[in-house]
């Protein structure tokens, strides 16, 4: 038994190359958000050179069409993006997972209920779903552009914990459990949440990855972050109409925006790569 | 004294099909009674339907009552009070019969703790480590401190049915369920558990209500027996005579073959 015990230890040790690569872009990301609270190359808004230069030493992606520096932007930007994804997960996740496992332990027709409502909300786009938030919002900001993508993403957590929760309440140790008198929120904070964090981990990761792509749509129609906030979604609106003259104004949010998108989702296959491998082996 | 368990004419439904019909039986405190059928007969539903623990789609009726209380149609509250002192069970697989996700030490701990603070003499950390190990010593795990820190997935299925027992006897119960405790295991380590169970049942001065279909064994570690056909008791009585003298062509059909079984194994040695 002890060399079976052993491998699982051995491949912790590892991390692969997805995964890596993964951490590596989501903590530049944060390495700059962080840094962004400290230190800024320009005053975000003041208009240090002429108007849309290329890219020079003093102005690594060059200038706006007012002349502020793009570089500069771009960093508030990924402080932004990971705001708007951290606190949209945390929403998400707070309501999806409270109403999953109460769907879980509802009776028959609340829960066939609560599933039809969470498949019907599924099927509207999150776009859809957090543009209606905003708009029933009376003005754009930041917090309203993080709830209503919160409350977007809740009701996919939500469907996935209700049967991830059902899955594991049916195992022999939570009737053992039952049998030696323990009461349900016991069962759930020490048996059902434990064992279905693994899964929805990976989830978590992966809706960050799409509250950050949602938060620059809504940006880019004007639902999110109001100016001055530089958003990479208001900055790729921005450089809409100068996209021939000053290319760099479009592709460099874009780049930041995709490395974002792209080190999450790779994250989240390396998580759930070593959540599969450590399920097999058990 | 009223017996410790006594079922009175209980059915369990589903909603198309009468899986347990109208069982009675009684159990007085360190008597062992077991419950013998094929697959589908009714066996664990009856364990199931004593501790209330029926699943939402399954209807019981009729009577069950526990250490003197009545157990179908009582709120969950109540039934968690008498739970945790007056039955535990111990399942048939004990893979999932254990948290894949929690220590083993932390798994006996719990019921442990749960068992001393409602008798209103709460442990302390260390107290409850030491009555853990104390557990662990009991059930012969070997190397308690090491396994109590292990995860289930790092023990052998003899050990892990150890721990399941040994979660099962941290309640201190009356009554010690065991569904059918051995039949994932092979038949050295079945022989170990089946002694170990009859010390426990035997020290403590519990009740058992032993369920298999494997007929030997239920012989050796019981004094009464039940036979259980489609939810219906077929026949009764003490061990010895149902074996030798069987009165219901069921219980007949299962000694013959688990006889030819037994000339089988014989005749290939």
């Amino acid at each position: 038994m002890s060399d079976v015990a052993a491998s699982p230890n051995r491949r912790r040790g590892i991390v692969s190359l997805t995964l890596m690569a993964g951490i590596m872009l989501v903590g530049l990301h944060i390495a700059i958000g962080l840094l962004t609270l400290v230190w800024l190359p320009y005053e975000p808004n003041a208009f240090t050179g002429g108007r849309l230069e290329g890219a020079s030493l003093a102005h690594w992606v060059g200038t706006d069409r007012l002349g502020r520096d793009l570089f500069t932007q771009l960093m508030i930007g990924s402080r932004i993006a990971l705001t708007v994804g951290l606190g949209a997960v945390a929403i998400g996740a707070t309501i999806g997972v409270s109403i999953g496992i109460l769907a879980a332990f509802a009776s028959r027709w609340l829960d066939d209920a609560l599933a039809a409502t969470l498949d019907i909300l599924i099927a509207f786009p999150t776009l859809l779903i957090a543009m209606l938030v905003v708009a029933a919002s009376d003005t754009a900001s930041l917090g309203s552009a993080i709830v209503a993508l919160g409350i977007a993403l809740s009701a996919i957590v939500a469907r996935l914990t209700r049967i991830l929760a059902k899955r594991v309440l049916v195992m022999d140790y939570i009737t053992a459990a039952r049998t030696s008198g323990s009461s349900w929120p016991k069962i759930v904070a020490i048996h059902v949440l434990p064992n279905i964090w693994p899964t929805l981990s990976v989830n978590f990761a992966l809706q960050f990855g799409l509250a950050v792509i949602a938060e620059a749509s809504l940006s880019y129609l004007g639902l999110g972050a109001p100016p001055p906030n530089a958003s990479w979604g208001r900055m790729l609106q921005e450089a809409q109409g100068t996209v021939y003259t000053a290319p760099l104004g479009a592709i460099a949010p874009g780049i930041a925006l995709v490395s974002l998108a792209i080190g999450v989702n790779l994250l989240a296959d390396g998580l759930r790569a070593r959540i599969d491998a450590a399920r097999t082996l058990s | 004294m009223s017996p410790l368990l006594e079922i009175t004419g209980l059915s369990v439904r589903s909603a198309t099909k009468v899986l347990v019909d109208t069982l009675s039986l009684t159990l007085q405190r360190g008597e062992r009674l077991g419950l013998i059928g094929e697959s589908g007969s009714g066996k664990s539903l009856t364990a199931l339907a004593a501790t209330g623990l029926l699943a939402p789609g399954l209807r019981a009726s009729g009577s069950v009552k526990l250490a003197g209380r009545e157990v179908v149609g009582a709120a969950d509250r109540d039934l968690d009070q008498l739970r945790g002192k007056a039955v535990a069970i111990v399942f048939q697989e004990p893979l999932t019969a254990l948290d894949p996700l929690m220590r083993v030490g932390r798994q006996i701990r719990e019921p442990l703790r749960r068992r001393a603070r409602r008798d209103g003499r709460p442990l302390s950390g260390q107290a409850l480590d030491a009555a853990v190990l104390a557990i662990m010593v009991d059930v012969a795990l070997p190397d308690p401190v090491r396994i109590a820190r292990a995860y289930p997935h790092e023990l052998s299925g003899g050990q892990r049915q150890r721990v399941a027992i040994a979660m099962a006897i941290a309640c201190e119960p009356d009554l010690l369920i065991a569904d059918e405790p051995t039949t994932a295991l092979d038949v050295t380590t079945q022989a170990e558990i089946m002694a170990l169970l009859d010390r426990l049942v035997r020290d403590r001065n519990m009740a058992l209500l032993f369920i298999s279909h494997d007929l030997p064994l239920v012989a050796s570690a019981v004094e009464q027996v039940i036979v259980l056909r489609q939810g219906v008791a077929v026949e009764s009585g003490p061990v010895a005579r149902v074996f030798s003298e069987p009165a219901h062509d069921y219980t007949r059909s299962l000694l013959s073959a688990a006889r030819r079984f037994d000339a089988a194994l014989e005749g290939r040695q």
